[in-house]
């Protein structure tokens, strides 16, 4: 999934944090949010790919794209 | 000219800090080139572990208090007052009672703050042991409490003392069956995560013990309210569960004033392995306040201000400072009312928890008397 023309309304830079601190950065700006708030998560921590993915659904909100890179990984979600 | 270190917090950090340095420059000290001043909120020492067995009535909140001023070194400058503002670029702070304060060298060891009021509904329905009042309250539940839905929620992290809750639903489990009563007591433990602890392999052996003992798991699981007269408590993923007894491990935050003086979102920006802060010069955080992405324990800090008090020494010396911190931890797990696991693990290699044992668990009790000897700088 790699789509970087995604419009987001904020940022959470994880970028050098440990397991889970991204999701758990990425879970506490989304938890102030609004319905349709589009927040772009950046990690560098290969467990977001799948931690950020599971709880996303799990929470029912929608994960628009994520973009792999070498140093890091973006993730665009939206709030339910 | 006198060159001036300043201690803002006298927890575990702190104070272990400040003797460090009253013994490293003692005879800078006694001849005037050198001043350490420790600033602390209260007259009190406080030591946080003993809440743990404050709601079984294993202890009082009384045995984590002791006067600063027993503790701490006759070299050192104790100054009860509560820091208010800090300018880094003027190498100044603002005290509450005693006004502005220069320092050449500055170390913040503030610690973790409690806000419950960020999750509507906690501060009312949920009782805590991650404070005084806390857990006294909660003493007065838990040790008339029979029956019913005991429910642990870890609403916010980091937090202080990441094993605490786990320790918490293992100890309240053996303890209603030590006393017959476990099957008249429902136990639920919620994790924000899609696992029962932060680190992977703390998670991966606490969740068969949890299974075993029937204490049931809640992951993915992110309180967003709890109605105090409904008891409930429902999360942002949409799981309602009922309760009898509530005891959430409250949001924690940094002081406001860090963020003010553009030290870090919340926390303090440093460089994992020196400590200094990111954002400006002659400036050092440790413990709870630090951003180092290890655990907020007492361990931590005690390790991170011996690192700093070497830092600190040299500096004013005029030498290289070539301490670092590791990244090590080192915990006891409370696993029932006589029985522990430990772990140590550094930022290279993660935790295996030991076997349970009764051992382990008198030595955490002998490690929270010996540790009054670790805050005087001794141990
Ligand atoms: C229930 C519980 C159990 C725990 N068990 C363990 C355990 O078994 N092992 C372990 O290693 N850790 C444990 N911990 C964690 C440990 O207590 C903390 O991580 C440790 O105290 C952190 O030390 P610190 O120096 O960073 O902060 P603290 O010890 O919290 O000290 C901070 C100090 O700064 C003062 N302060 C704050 N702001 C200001 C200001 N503006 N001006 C002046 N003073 C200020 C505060 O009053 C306080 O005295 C536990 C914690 C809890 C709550």
């Amino acid at each position: 999934m790699t789509d970087t023309d995604i419009a987001y309304d904020d940022t959470v830079d994880a970028r050098g944090s440990a397991c889970p601190g991204p999701l758990m950065d990425l879970i506490g700006e989304m938890r102030d949010a609004d319905s349709g708030t589009v927040v772009r998560l950046l990690s560098d921590n290969d467990q977001s790919l799948t931690d950020v993915r599971e709880w996303v659904e799990e929470a029912g909100n929608e994960l628009l794209g994520v973009d792999e890179d070498d140093d890091y990984h973006t993730f665009y979600v939206e709030k339910a | 000219m006198t060159v001036h270190i300043a201690i803002v917090g006298g927890g575990t950090g702190g104070t272990v800090l400040a003797n460090k340095l009253a013994e490293r420059l003692g005879p800078e000290i006694e001849r005037g080139d050198v001043r350490v001043t420790l600033l602390n909120d209260g007259p009190d020492h406080v030591y946080k572990p003993v809440w743990l067995y404050v709601p079984f009535g294993q202890r009082e909140p009384d045995d984590g208090r002791r006067p600063l001023e027993e503790l701490v070194d006759d070299a050192v400058d104790l100054r009860i007052d509560r820091v208010t503002d800090l300018d880094t670029d003027a190498h100044q702070l603002q005290t509450r009672d005693g006004g502005p304060m220069e320092y050449d060298y500055l170390v913040l060891a503030t610690g973790s703050t409690l806000e419950p009021e960020r999750i509507p509904g906690l501060a009312d329905g949920a009782h805590d042991y991650y404070s005084e009042s806390g857990a006294t309250a909660l003493r007065e539940e838990l040790l008339s409490f029979t029956e019913g839905r005991i429910v642990l929620s870890v609403v916010g992290t980091p937090h202080m003392c990441p094993a605490a809750p786990l320790e918490f639903v293992f100890m309240v489990d053996d303890w209603f069956r030590e006393r017959g009563l476990r099957e008249d007591v429902e136990i639920t433990y919620t994790y924000p995560i899609q696992r029962v602890h932060g680190n992977a392999n703390i998670g991966e052996w606490a969740r068969p013990i949890m299974d075993e003992r029937g204490i049931e798991v809640e992951t993915f699981f992110n309180a967003e309210s709890v109605d105090p007269d409904a008891e409930t408590i429902t999360s942002m993923e949409g799981t309602t569960l009922e309760y009898d007894l509530l005891v959430g491990i409250p949001p924690h935050s940094s002081i406001d004033l860090i963020e003010e003086a553009g030290l870090g979102e919340d926390w303090v920006d440093v460089d994992k392995h020196t400590l200094e802060a990111e954002a400006a010069d002659d400036v050092y955080a440790l413990g709870d306040t630090a951003e180092t992405g290890v655990p907020n324990a007492g361990s931590v800090a005690h390790y991170q201000a011996g690192v700093v008090g070497q830092r600190l020494a040299n500096e004013v010396r005029g030498r290289p400072a070539t301490a670092t911190y590791d990244g090590k931890t080192l915990c006891f797990i409370e696993t029932g009312m006589d029985s522990a696991s430990f772990v140590e693990f550094d930022y290279e290699n993660p935790p295996s928890p030991a076997p349970p044992s009764e051992k382990l668990h008198w030595s955490k009790l002998a490690y929270n008397e010996a540790y009054w000897l670790t805050a005087r700088g001794l141990l």
